[in-house]
């Protein structure tokens, strides 16, 4: 990106050598790369056999990639006809008795593979957004105060490497305990633990971020503070956080990429009807087409994740440009 | 140990005491009864019970014996009852039994052994009840291709084919070897509770091999053991045999005929061998969710029996459009060629050797689906017989037990209403039968059961805990 940049920089200083230069490096390199890796990867792919027979090649990805779309589109007419049927099966008990109760249900049918990526995304932005919550004020406390950065180290440091796996029992069981579902329940429970889960994987990055962030604000800044007698809130929200917003951003991009990797994980587990249930059902069926649709669940993956980063990024410069640093 | 029995008579109490309250007091059971009994004039049924619960999850494990559950999906037969079901596989069963008892699934795909274990408080405490039982046998004990190649020496041979029963007596000198050599012997099976456990170590016992004991300390299950047992999921089993940590293993369908596809082992007995009716599977529920919403209970049993009506009618004829369904990749999703065997009635036990086994899959016939308290009551034996069940329990426990988990009167109401609509017909259904087969015969060893007499059955057989035996570890 940054070299794509670039490229645009240097048309303005209108020297065609630079500019080729950059069209090369930023353009020509990556596609090269990419092909060759298709080429390998085809090349490779048919002489490698599993007991599902060939790892599949670009081509039966492709192929593969246009299936599951398909099957969403089809997937589509039949949730439209099942809420006609459904209007028509209300419509005729009001008619037998116009005080009937009916109720519109949901589609019961599978999710599409779109379904599944749409609820990967709303659920590692749900605990992120949880996590972000928790981190940085936690981080703020924690820049701010010896004795708080004192106490909450040790604790940092304990959960921190902690993988996903091994918190899912427990959020599993204490969600199953603390949270009880009705119809009308606004979150299923699996929802709830992949996205709890993914909250207390991600939390880390943010927190530690914003705690280096604040603590590292410029003595001169504060100083002023003081001799201004700012008040706490003018404090926070005029001195602290503009300085330590470029190293909170830091911190959450690094948290949303750690979120996105674990979530694929903890949904595999808790049978939350993501990207991550959606691998480990194909690795389950071990019919001659899993392997192809588990690689085009692995690109997805891969993609957007790769479209996250870019976001935060994009939120990063957004919210701190010009900012002082 | 009174304390024991003293536990069990109150377990009595409280279950003649459910049965007056719902006969009469319940309100919601009340209606339930007026609902079918005004069924019958009119046939009307189908459009007056007020359903508590319409919006329904039930879950799965990609195995063919969840046929009836697919099938009622795919079918309609859910919606003909106006439940809205959505069907879910599930990771495992352990997954599927904790999301059942925490309230995620409505019901589910289940093992007898899920159900009635965690009634007795075996692994996970909670009230599970089945109205529908899932058919019959659809497993088979398969071996890897060089412990085949081992036990084809002493199995007496036909026309150049081994003669199948195959007993557990050819594998004996093979795992005798393996002791020689130093070598531990494992097999696989897909949970403690499973019917493919009891299965496996009811033919092993049977050859004289010892599978092993629970006890309260050691629920590894291997105690005193000639052959390992231990649990792997059941998709995973072929690649576990293939990378040599397991020699065999039981588990359902597709998975033994998977691994004749993939050349890494021969599946040698079938269920329908070991018993020739051995229950398979239940649809379970929590009792609290039955006990709440009975109209909805009795609509899914209505459907789970027309399903399992479909999938046998005509001697079998729709069972490769069944097969078809399966292999969708959100039901089992396994290839068509590999399912489509044993669903219709034939088994590939070797590349070349296809055997006719109609006895295969049975899903509706012979009363398959009518869960019968007797069955309750030997999957409840073979947990006493292998250490599960710690301490003796008299035979009136045993009955209990099984009256507590299995819902046999909720399947003939749905059985009742179903041919109120005109779309069964009696002599289908065991519809005087008070639960119980009386004495039974078809077991690989010859030894007959009687459900009544649960402490003289297990008295009967040479490996396995009876009386008031107990486990030292």
């Amino acid at each position: 990106m940054e070299r794509v940049l670039s490229m645009f920089g240097s048309i303005t200083t209108g020297d065609p050598r630079e500019w080729l230069r950059a069209l090369w490096f930023g353009l020509g390199v990556p596609v090269l790369a990419i092909a060759l890796f298709l080429v390998v990867w085809a090349a490779g792919a048919a002489r490698v056999q599993t007991s599902l027979g060939a790892v599949p090649g670009p081509m039966q990805v492709l192929a593969q990639a246009r299936n599951l779309l398909e099957d969403h589109a089809a997937e589509r007419a039949k949730r439209a006809q099942f809420y006609e049927r459904q209007e028509a099966r209300n419509a005729k008990r009001v008619a037998e008795d116009p005080k009937a109760q009916v109720k519109v249900h949901r589609w019961t049918g599978k999710p599409t593979f779109v379904d599944q990526i749409s609820t990967s995304l709303k659920t590692v932005f749900t605990g992120f957004l949880l996590a972000t919550l928790v981190a940085v004020p936690l981080g703020i406390l924690c820049g701010s105060s010896r004795v708080v950065q004192a106490a909450l180290n040790p604790i940092i440091q304990v959960f921190r490497p902690v993988s996903p796996l091994a918190w899912l029992p427990i959020v599993t069981l204490i969600v199953s305990a603390v949270y009880v579902t009705s119809d009308t329940a606004w979150f299923e429970k699996s929802f709830l633990v992949s996205a709890i889960t993914v909250t207390l994987c991600s939390l880390w990055p943010t927190l530690i971020n914003t705690g280096l962030g604040v603590s590292s604000i410029d003595r001169d800044l504060v100083n002023v503070g003081r001799v201004l007698k700012l008040s706490w809130y003018t404090k926070v929200f005029k001195v602290v956080l503009p300085s330590a917003l470029p190293l909170i951003f830091t911190g959450m991009r690094l948290s949303l990429g750690v979120g996105w990797m674990v979530l694929i994980a903890a949904e595999m587990l808790a049978q939350n009807p993501g990207l991550g249930k959606f691998v480990w059902d194909e690795f389950q069926n071990g019919s001659q087409d899993s392997l192809g649709r588990i690689m085009v669940a692995v690109l997805t993956i891969g993609i957007i994740g790769f479209l996250l980063d870019r976001l935060m990024v994009a939120l990063q410069s957004a919210f701190t440009h010009g900012a002082t640093r | 140990m009174s304390k024991m029995i003293g536990a069990a008579t109150g377990q009595a109490g409280i279950n003649r005491r459910d049965v007056l309250r719902s006969a009469s007091a319940t309100a919601a059971t009340a209606v339930l009864i007026s609902a079918v009994k005004a069924a019958f004039p009119s046939g009307a049924y189908a459009q007056s019970p007020r359903l508590e619960k319409e919006q329904l999850k039930f879950g799965f494990i990609k195995l063919t014996d969840c046929a009836p559950v697919l099938i009622a999906q795919d079918k309609g037969f859910f919606e003909d009852e106006g439940l809205f079901v959505t069907v879910e596989a599930q990771a495992n069963w352990k997954v599927l039994l904790d999301r059942v008892i925490g309230g995620e699934l409505d019901g589910a795909h289940m093992l007898p052994g899920q159900a009635i274990g965690a009634t007795i408080g075996f692994g996970t405490q909670a009230e599970v009840v089945a109205p529908f039982a899932m058919g019959l046998n659809t497993l088979a004990v398969t071996v890897s291709n060089d412990v085949w190649a081992a036990m084809k020496k002493h199995i007496p041979h036909q026309g150049g084919k081994p003669v199948h029963p195959i007993k557990a007596d050819a594998l004996k000198p093979v795992v005798e070897q393996y002791k020689v050599a130093g070598r531990k012997f494992n097999m696989g099976m897909v949970f403690p509770t499973s019917t493919h456990n009891y299965e496996l170590r009811y033919w092993l016992a049977a050859g004289g091999l010892h599978p092993g004991f629970y006890s309260p300390s050691d629920i590894s299950g291997q105690i005193g053991a000639d052959v390992l047992i231990s649990v792997t999921p059941p998709p995973q089993m072929p690649a576990t045999l293939e990378s040599g940590t397991i020699h065999g293993y039981c588990v359902g369908e597709p998975w033994n005929q998977q691994a004749v596809f993939k050349g890494i082992g021969v599946p040698v007995v079938t269920a329908y061998h070991i018993w020739n009716r051995t229950p398979e599977k239940v649809f379970g529920m929590r009792r609290d969710f039955a006990d709440r919403n009975p109209n909805t209970t009795l609509a899914i049993t209505k459907a789970l029996v027309r399903a399992a009506m479909w999938l046998d009618e005509g001697n079998g004829r729709n069972r490769p459009e069944a097969a078809k369904i399966f292999s969708k990749r959100e039901y089992i999703g396994a290839d068509y060629d590999v399912i489509v065997g044993p669903i219709t009635g034939v088994y590939q036990y070797e590349k070349g050797d296809t055997r006719p086994l109609p006895q295969f899959n049975i899903y509706f016939k012979d009363n398959a689906s009518y869960p019968y308290y007797g069955d309750a009551v030997w999957y409840l034996t073979q947990m006493r017989r292998w250490g599960q069940i710690a301490e003796a329990k008299p035979d009136a426990w045993y009955l209990d037990t099984a009256k507590k988990v299995y819902l046999p009167n909720v399947y003939l109401q749905a059985a009742k209403a179903l041919i109120a609509e005109g779309k069964a017909s009696a002599p289908d259904f065991p519809m005087t039968s008070d639960g119980f087969h009386g004495e039974q015969g078809g077991f690989i060893d010859g030894v007959a059961f009687d459900a009544r007499q649960p402490n003289a059955y297990l008295g009967k057989f040479q490996i396995g805990l009876k009386g008031s035996d107990t486990v030292r570890s």
